[in-house]
């Protein structure tokens, strides 16, 4: 196994918590505020960390440039579709959570 | 490793059918109709998932694009109209019940009735039957993909798929085509699309999102249906891909798009049948058959007829989202109960 290898290893596993914590957060967080914030956390962070790895362990040039278009779309995309969601729900009146 | 891999990979196989059915009945059982839909796009893109394990990627493609790209917000789009109809929102409600103990109940008490009981047992029985369909069938299975990769060589292109679906069998292909147009001709004899469908003000994110993202969903369209000689992909995927940006046209709410002139669509939308029928007229001339190719030329015409079937389905999907002709369109004033409902979103 090659230094680049085994670094994109690791970043894949780092990668693995924020998912989970992403869908965690999800089920259990209180308002659609905190699960859209959960939710975009996994798609930014631990979808850069996923294609880091996986970048590194690439061998070819345009499988990475690929990778990395995927990240910026979905970032994109997620980034977009939260906020249109979260601003949905504050028209309609839904006030975000607060600790009593 | 060979062998933990199909471990993992039988896992996963189980678990994703497993999931797919839960989607099913919960879908099914489901008494909020948002919700239901959601089921249905989370549905369709693990049965994507599920052709990719089978080894059917165009399948999956065109799952993905249609199955849950188009056919969630087309129903989302019915559901918006119902409530504007019923003057009622069920969705971001906060005083909304999630487990309605009297809802359960009445759920509960419909389960029971004997019809229920005579349509579970003759369901029970045709899963019978089926399983022992497939039971009998004789392995090898007696597929046809020995006589496709016979013929290949004089189909035009290198994508067993594109080969059958464009050439091999291209009268279904047509009927196909044929059958979205034929729904967009009656949606616009039916009614005209409700625009403006003014929401308050449109985000300027999803303005600018949209505005980024559109060149490169018209590229990825073009390249599906180019690929598709070759590759995974081809009209119908291309198409749906088209569709998807005019979704999302239509959805941000910019200002020219209802003013529009209907003809270039009406040109757009007829284009794939048109071409498909010309070709179908020009084989019986050259070649004595219906929709028979020259096998030099075959690769070029059907670039040419995917290229155009692509655009007509693209366009037609979105009319149907859309869910009727521009207003602009119209020779007389619409129908009353058609009339866009200009009550203020949110109130």
């Amino acid at each position: 196994m090659t230094i680049p290898e085994i670094i994109g290893l690791v970043s894949i596993a780092v990668a693995l918590p924020f998912f989970l914590s992403g869908t965690v957060g999800m089920l259990r967080f209180p308002d659609i505020f905190t699960r859209l914030h959960a939710l975009t956390k996994a798609d930014n962070v631990g979808l850069g960390f996923l294609i880091l790895g996986l970048c590194l362990q690439a061998n070819d040039w345009f499988i990475v440039i690929k990778l990395v278009l995927i990240w910026v779309l979905v970032l994109i995309a997620s980034s977009a579709s939260c906020h249109l969601v979260a601003r949905r729900a504050l028209m309609k009146g839904i006030r975000p959570w607060t600790a009593q | 490793m060979d062998s933990a891999m199909t471990i993992i990979l039988t896992g996963f196989d189980l678990l994703l059918s497993a999931t797919l059915l839960w989607l099913a009945w919960q879908l099914l059982r489901s008494t909020d109709i948002f919700k239901a839909i959601i089921f249905f796009i989370c549905f369709g893109l693990l049965m994507a998932i599920a052709w990719v394990r089978m080894h059917a990627p165009d399948v999956a493609l065109a799952e993905a694009a249609i199955g849950a790209g188009l056919t969630g917000p087309l129903f989302l789009a019915a559901l918006r109209k119902m409530e504007r109809k019923q003057k009622k929102e069920r969705r971001f409600d906060p005083e909304e019940k999630r487990d309605n103990p009297d809802k359960r109940w009445q759920v509960r008490s419909r389960e029971a009735s004997p019809l229920m009981w005579i349509v579970a047992a003759l369901t029970l029985c045709f899963a019978g039957l089926l399983i022992r369909t497939v039971w009998i069938i004789p392995r090898p299975l007696p597929g046809l993909a020995q006589q496709t990769a016979a013929h290949l060589g004089a189909s035009g292109v290198d994508n067993a798929v594109t080969a059958v679906l464009l050439n091999f069998r291209g009268y279904d292909t047509m009927l196909e085509v044929m059958v979205l147009l034929l729904g967009a001709i009656t949606i616009w004899s039916i009614t005209h699309a409700p625009f403006p469908p003014r929401l308050p003000d449109t985000s300027p994110v999803q303005k600018s999102a949209v505005r980024l993202l559109l060149p490169l969903i018209c590229l990825t369209g073009g390249y599906l249906v180019w690929q598709g000689a070759y590759q995974t992909g081809g009209a119908f995927q291309g198409g749906a891909v088209l569709s998807a940006a005019l979704v999302l046209l239509l959805i941000s709410d910019f200002l020219w798009l209802p003013d529009m002139h209907s003809l270039p669509l009406r040109m757009g939308m007829v284009l794939g049948p048109l071409v498909f029928l010309s070709m179908a007229v020009l084989g019986i001339i050259t070649e004595n058959a219906l929709l028979r190719f020259p096998p030099e030329q075959a690769g070029a015409f059907l670039l040419f007829l995917e290229a155009a079937c692509a655009i007509s389905i693209g366009l037609s999907l979105a009319a149907f989202f859309a869910g009727g002709r521009p207003a602009s369109d119209l020779r007389e004033k619409p129908y009353q109960t058609d009339q866009p409902d200009t009550e203020k979103e949110g109130s």
